[in-house]
């Protein structure tokens, strides 16, 4: 059974319990595959056999996708030798290579856990942490609205931009949290009374968050490692997940970005956000290749139920389900 | 900023400098490091794809004369390029009506607020204006907040009413500014993204009411591929007037910047390169060029300096250096004025051959000159006046007043004497700046 196949069979099998997620992944992944698949598609109109011409344009496009240069060359020179092995000139049956391929990129044999580890004798601490503008405090938000019957703790570590902790606050309301903020430049201070706060309250998960900081920023890196210290005093075994949140449309930053936070900190998996708006978010792919960081959560959309959990079967499912 | 991209780059051209002609064979392996160099940093592919045509082209076709080496004509070719991609001349703000309006649009957590703070700065420090600020992002929590938050910390006034309706709160801003003798509105608006037809609608209604002389895209430098299609998204809607690339302090290759113009005809007008206030600065394509080739950035070092270094007081230190009067009490006054220029490095970047001098990552400790601010400021002014009678019990006590330990405030004395004869040579042009 090919690989289409499969995933047709495991997607619809699954969606009759799991309807909602599945039409967000739909909705939400609407944009890439109207730019990149239906891009992929008329690539195999245009050419019916394999050419170096074909392999030039193919090259290009997953390129603007933003799958990352090294990793697209590393493809590239994976698929032409599989074309050689096994003969391979229609390229619409190369088209299922190719998505198989991009499959393996991503799940490279290992088993993926997307699952978030739990904290068995107290609170479970999430630690969010990124550059600017990606969306760590409205992430936080939209993960305590998916752990609702939970008693969630969110605890405002952005002490540098303005307006943040009020951000957090209001979120806390909307979403029925606790909350714990205070005035103070200080984020280390902050973080150590909410914990202790978070104690007291018996809270069952406890989101940190932190402000946004450039990971080229060397004192900002080390204010994080000092947080993490923090953390770890107070509640030993924690952070029990430090997520790295990412704008899917940023492009080979990303990497960077990955790289540098998963040196100072235990970055546990990446939130995805922003989806929707983009036609790429092939940095998935990068991130995966280059520092093998796996996807927890994507932002598939604006409302509070369009953060899912990362499914890579329902993404390409998603992604493909045109071609298949 | 742009190191990696510099990096890449230069190495290419390196190995054509030995060469006596350009053949389409020699220079191969050059196209082939900067098309990857490029597209590393994100720059959209079709330019790359176009960059490295014209660049071969004008490559083989290119005479090498005498004067010149190959590598150098080379560099040559590939500056020009990228000064024509960057766009050539530095597009300054309308700023011809009164008020003149300044509509700040984007999508989410691209840096619109901070921006708007920061452009508001601008206008009120280099071209003496009087802006209003508007806050017009109704849909994030504490938006408003964080603008007003901005506007208190800079003494600029912010126009709020509420989280109502966008149209009405810039209309009446219009009529406060009016009344109240602002010349300069900047108005704040929600992100969002260039496929909601809702939100799009609303900053067209915007437009059609007010009618702003700027429409400026704030856009992340740190944005991959799909760049332009939010900036085509934007400018299909709302005619856009330029565009500010923020985030440009991360090591982010930049290639947006590298895109823009080429592909659109908008010019970026400015970049975000730091997290202060002041950290907003003009965009110039020729000096950003020069920065990506590694050929150093001194015209906007001066500028950093001039805009944040009082004139008069950097004269009278310029006369007692020259004077061999400097003290640390001066000293003191001028380490003041650099904490100014923000991150040390930022500018050490900009020096020509920074790469190579390997001083492109340095990194400086702020607390490491907070130490010695905090030694200096432990010390009686007498003793910063005469340094020469600081023994053994007074360095003892100033150890213990500042926190640090006897051989810091020795290492400090001494540098500071080493300084002081530099100081001397150089005012005396016995030595030359090393630049």
């Amino acid at each position: 059974m090919g690989l289409f196949d499969k995933l047709k069979n495991i997607v619809v099998k699954t969606k009759e319990e799991n309807k909602e997620s599945i039409e967000s992944y739909d909705k939400g992944l609407q944009k890439t595959r109207d730019e990149f698949v239906s891009k992929l598609s008329l690539l195999g109109i245009k050419y019916t056999k394999v050419s170096d011409d074909y392999f030039e344009e193919l090259e290009d496009l997953l390129i603007s996708a933003d799958i990352g240069v090294n990793t697209v060359f590393k493809f590239m020179d994976k698929l032409r030798d599989r074309v050689k092995k096994e003969n391979i000139v229609d390229t619409k049956y190369l088209m299922e290579v190719i998505v198989d391929e991009l499959f393996i990129i991503y799940v490279n044999n290992e088993s993926l856990s997307t699952k978030v580890h739990k904290n068995e004798n107290g609170p479970t601490i999430i630690l969010m942490v990124g550059v600017n503008g990606v969306g760590k405090t409205t992430t936080i938000a939209k993960l305590a609205h998916k752990y609702k019957n939970k008693k969630v703790l969110m605890i405002a570590g952005d002490t540098f931009r303005a307006g943040a902790v009020e951000q957090l606050k209001i979120w806390a309301e909307k979403t029925g949290s606790l909350f714990y903020g205070k005035d103070s430049v200080d984020p280390a201070g902050v973080i150590y009374d909410g914990l202790e706060f978070a104690k007291q309250e018996n809270a069952e998960i406890v989101f940190i968050d932190t402000a946004g900081r450039l990971q080229n920023k060397v004192n900002l890196m080390k204010e994080l490692e000092k947080i993490n210290k923090v953390i770890e005093r107070i509640i030993p075994g924690a952070p029990h997940e430090t997520l790295l949140v990412v704008d899917a449309s940023t492009g080979q930053n990303g990497i960077m970005q990955a790289k540098a936070f998963k040196e100072i900190t235990n970055i546990t998996g990446i939130v995805l956000t922003k989806l929707d708006g983009t036609a790429k978010g092939g940095i998935v792919l990068a991130i995966k290749e280059e520092v093998d960081l796996p996807v927890k959560f994507i932002g598939l959309g604006e409302k509070m139920e369009d953060l899912q959990t990362f499914d890579i079967e329902e993404y390409i499912y998603g992604l493909f389900k045109d071609m298949i | 900023m742009f190191e990696y991209m510099g990096d890449r780059l230069s190495n290419a051209i390196k190995n054509i400098r030995g060469l006596g002609k350009i053949t389409e064979e020699n220079i191969s392996e050059a196209l082939r490091e900067i098309r990857m160099a490029l597209l590393e940093a994100d720059v959209n592919y079709v330019v790359v794809k176009e960059f490295i045509a014209n660049i071969k082209e004008k490559a083989l076709g290119m005479d090498v004369g005498k004067s010149l080496k190959p590598d150098e004509l080379f560099l040559k070719i590939v500056k020009d390029e990228l000064i024509s991609l960057l766009g050539g001349d530095y597009v300054p703000l309308e700023t011809s009506k009164n008020p003149t309006i300044l509509m700040l649009v984007g999508l989410q957590g691209s840096g619109k607020t901070t921006t708007a703070g920061k452009l508001a700065n601008f206008l009120r420090k280099k071209q003496a204006k009087n802006p209003l600020l508007v806050a017009c992002d109704i849909y994030r929590p504490a938006a408003i907040l964080q603008l007003e938050t901005i506007g208190k910390s800079l003494g600029i006034e912010v126009f709020t009413e509420g989280k109502e309706n966008p149209v009405k709160i810039v209309k009446d801003a219009l009529a406060y500014a009016r009344e109240s003798k602002k010349d300069y509105i900047i108005i704040d608006t929600a992100g969002r993204l260039q496929i909601d037809e809702t939100l799009m609608q609303e900053l067209k209604d915007i437009t059609n009411e007010v009618n702003p002389q700027e429409t400026i895209l704030v856009i992340d430098a740190m944005m991959g591929q799909d760049a332009i299609h939010v900036i085509n998204g934007f400018n299909d809607a709302l005619s856009l007037t330029g565009t500010i690339l923020t985030k440009l302090d991360g090591n982010t290759k930049g290639g947006v910047a590298l895109s823009v113009r080429h592909l659109t005809n908008i010019p970026i007008k400015f970049v975000g390169d730091s997290e202060k206030l002041d950290g907003l600065s003009e965009f110039y394509p020729e000096r950003m060029a020069n920065r990506i080739l590694d050929m150093g950035d001194i015209l906007s070092i001066v500028d950093k300096v001039e805009n944040v270094i009082d004139e008069k007081e950097a004269m009278d230190t310029a006369k007692k250096m020259k004077k061999g009067t400097f003290d640390l009490e001066d000293f003191l006054a001028t380490l003041k004025q650099i904490k100014k220029l923000g991150p040390l490095e930022n500018l050490l970047k900009m020096l020509p051959g920074a790469r190579k001098m390997g001083i492109q990552n340095v990194n400086i400790d702020p607390k490491d000159m907070a130490h010695v601010e905090a030694i200096i400021l432990s010390m009686t002014s007498y003793e910063r006046r005469h340094p020469d009678c600081l023994k053994a019990t007074r360095k003892q006590r100033i150890a213990r007043g500042s926190g640090r330990s006897v051989e810091e405030v020795n290492r400090l004395l001494k540098q500071f004497e080493e300084m002081k004869k530099m100081m001397k040579m150089v005012s005396s042009g016995n030595m030359k700046m090393p630049f």
